[in-house]
């Protein structure tokens, strides 16, 4: 469990982060979101003392972080960035294995976690591990900025707008296969972002910052159906928040006895998938299969019903 | 078009006959040397290599046709210095002239130019330095050049040349090891902290604008008071001419280059990449040492590489100031109007020069092993 506890950093006149609270329980992803300006960089980087807070203190596992050297609690927190920035003279391996190399595990040991990462986010370490940063794409040196920031399995992973310089269509890939890592390694993380869009796919838990202060922090539920403040509506999208939070619950949620016509969906689709569906193709209610058994249908009147339910 | 320069060079004077060392020496064409039966194998030599290197892009051909070439020259220097002074007088000398630099030059740029186009990586190319520098030892020390007047001149002064030699190697690299002390932690202290930077720089950048000989003299009433008012520094041989002067100018003038690559070398690091490092607990010490020493090395290299060619090459004024160094046959040359002992001073630190330049362009390579990043 991470607890952040009142921390404020002053910047001469300015204060950018603002008393702001919270609590991250242990094995979820905390995202928090804002402008620019609004001070979650800061806030993170008081986390691993980047930055140091002006005031306030964090605790990871009920030990205050000021209770260590900078540089020794910052081996037990995974770090990723923007821009990955990998050691460019170091092959794939040693970039890797780097803070293993800073805590002095066995060579062995080293070579064996390199391997067991770079096959977690599918890249043949055969193939991968003696390449140089400058040999890969720019997915490929996101993923092995991921896989060095967890390589020492820290207590917690932070990451900084860490899928800000991809493409699109890679992105989404990244942000899918983060999630399914985080679930298999079951790490604690805390992600920064200004994308509501990739803060509501990642989050169990969102944390909205507006000029240094935490403004709402629940899950991506509440976010979008119960907005704390214009701010926050503003940040969902008063246009987008229905399909926002359809695109949060699952088929197996609203799926009923009978049958529809037309292309299956699995349960684990989103109602928003559903939804798209039935208006592409005219349909009033898609069948849902899971592993070629039906399970039966969800309709259009479902979905509707669902939505307006929140608001 | 070098090819056509070539063989016009091959009508100009190819050696000078005088009666001594110190008078101007009339020019001789390649076919008076000597008799046409031993002139004739050099002549064609030196036309066949000079064809072999017209077709473009067959660098195979070219590189043996510049070898042919200077083995024809070599042939015609050897065919030519005995039979000149044959019954030319006891204290007739005979030197290369106008033709043979000129068509030495050319070949060597066909063979700079193949071997360029050839592209060899650092360990093949330090083996071929190696080779050619054996192959001029070899040449030199022969007898059949023993004759040549710049051959007299290094006879004469055998072990005033050796002398010299480690004189002006101590003077070239001496400084740049003193350089070096200096200005890398001085670049160290300039990356970390810019307000030292803004300063430290135009300084050493207007000590890099004196004019060199001006610099040597500025030494001279300097550190002549230094060695008279400082207790002991007379005997460590610090005083206003000699060694020391000389030494301190050139250490002066390396600075520059060695805390400006310095301080380039050390920012060159992705800030990302230094972002990273300490994000995931490097101390100071440990980004220093493993990222941003590594990444600058190729940058601080190549600055050591300007300090020594640069220093190769002012060392010779050393030799004014009484400092040693192969500056002393150049200025004694110059001061009897003696070409050639002038050529014995400048021909070695032209071979010096390029000769560091060449070793110091592998030690860059060798250490920009990692390929560049791409993005």
């Amino acid at each position: 469990m991470i607890e952040i506890d009142s921390i404020t950093k002053v910047y001469g006149d300015e204060t950018a982060v603002d008393a702001v609270s919270m609590t991250v329980q242990t094995g979820t992803i905390t995202v928090i979101v804002g402008t620019s300006g609004s001070g979650k960089t800061t806030l993170l980087r008081m986390i691993n003392r980047l930055e140091e807070p002006t005031s306030g203190e964090v605790r990871i596992k009920g030990q205050s972080t000021l209770a260590v050297k900078p540089h020794i609690l910052r081996r037990r927190i995974g770090y990723a960035i923007q821009g990955h920035g990998l050691f460019p003279h170091h092959t794939v391996a040693r970039n890797i294995g780097a803070v293993p190399e800073l805590l002095n595990w066995s060579r062995d040991k080293t070579e064996a976690r390199v391997d067991e990462l770079l096959d977690l986010f599918s890249m043949e370490p055969a193939q991968f591990r003696d390449r140089y940063p400058g040999e890969l794409s720019g997915g490929q040196q996101q993923r092995v900025g991921v896989a060095r920031a967890l390589a020492s399995r820290p207590d917690l992973l932070l990451m900084d707008e860490p899928f800000g310089a991809l493409d699109p269509i890679i992105r989404t890939r990244a942000q899918e296969d983060l999630r399914r890592i985080q679930r298999q390694l079951g790490s604690t993380i805390m992600l920064v972002t200004h994308d509501m869009e990739e803060a509501i796919r990642l989050g169990d838990r969102v944390a909205v910052m507006d000029a240094g202060k935490l403004v709402q922090h629940g899950t991506p539920a509440e976010i979008i159906t119960q907005p704390a403040t214009d701010f926050v509506a503003d940040m969902v999208g008063d246009v987008e928040r229905p399909l926002r939070l359809l695109s949060l619950i699952p088929l197996s949620d609203l799926v009923e006895d009978g049958t529809a016509d037309g292309a299956p969906l699995s349960p684990a689709d989103s109602l928003r998938d559903a939804l798209s569906a039935c208006l592409w193709t005219g349909r009033s209610a898609v069948p849902v299969v899971e592993d070629g058994a039906p399970l039966g249908r969800v309709t259009l009147d479902a979905i509707r019903a669902r939505a307006r339910a929140h608001t | 078009m070098f090819c056509l320069l070539g063989l016009a060079a091959l009508l100009a004077p190819f050696m000078t006959l005088a009666a001594n060392r110190i008078v101007a020496g009339e020019g001789i064409t390649v076919w008076q040397l000597a008799d046409t039966a031993s002139v004739l194998p050099g002549v064609l030599a030196v036309m066949a290599g000079l064809a072999l290197g017209v077709p473009a892009g067959v660098t195979r051909l070219r590189l043996g046709g510049s070898i042919l070439g200077l083995a024809g020259l070599l042939w015609l220097l050897q065919q030519g210095t005995p039979a000149l002074l044959e019954g030319a007088g006891d204290y007739a000398r005979v030197s290369p002239a106008l033709g043979f630099w000129c068509l030495l030059v050319v070949l060597l740029l066909l063979m700079a130019d193949a071997l360029a186009a050839m592209a060899p990586g650092p360990l093949t190319r330090g083996a071929l330095l190696a080779g050619i520098m054996g192959a001029l030892l070899v040449v030199l020390s022969s007898d059949g050049l023993a004759e040549l007047s710049v051959l007299k001149e290094y006879a004469a002064r055998r072990d005033a040349f050796g002398r010299e030699l480690v004189r002006h190697l101590g003077l070239a690299f001496g400084s740049l090891g003193a350089a070096a002390v200096i200005g890398f932690p001085l670049g160290m202290l300039c990356h970390r902290r810019a307000e030292l930077r803004s300063a430290v720089l135009p300084v050493l950048s207007f000590l890099q604008t004196i004019p060199s000989l001006a610099m040597f003299g500025l030494m001279i009433p300097v550190l002549g008071w230094v060695g008279n008012t400082v207790p002991g520094a007379r005997s460590i041989g610090i005083a206003g001419i000699g060694f020391a002067p000389a030494f301190m100018a050139l250490v002066l003038y390396s600075l520059l280059p060695v805390v400006g690559n310095t301080v380039a070398g050390l920012g060159a690091t992705p800030p990302a990449a230094l972002e990273a490092a300490r994000g995931m607990g490097m101390t100071p010490r440990q980004r220093l040492l493993r990222v941003e020493l590594p990444l600058g090395l190729p940058i601080i290299l190549t600055g050591l590489r300007i300090v020594l060619v640069q220093n190769i090459g002012l060392a010779v004024i050393a030799g004014l100031i009484g400092g040693g160094g192969f500056g002393t046959f150049v200025f004694q040359g110059l001061n009897q109007t003696a070409t050639d002992l002038i050529l014995l001073g400048a021909l070695p630190t032209v071979v010096l020069a390029i000769t560091a330049a060449i070793v110091m362009d592998i030690l860059v390579e060798l250490t920009r092993r990692t390929p560049e990043v791409s993005r």
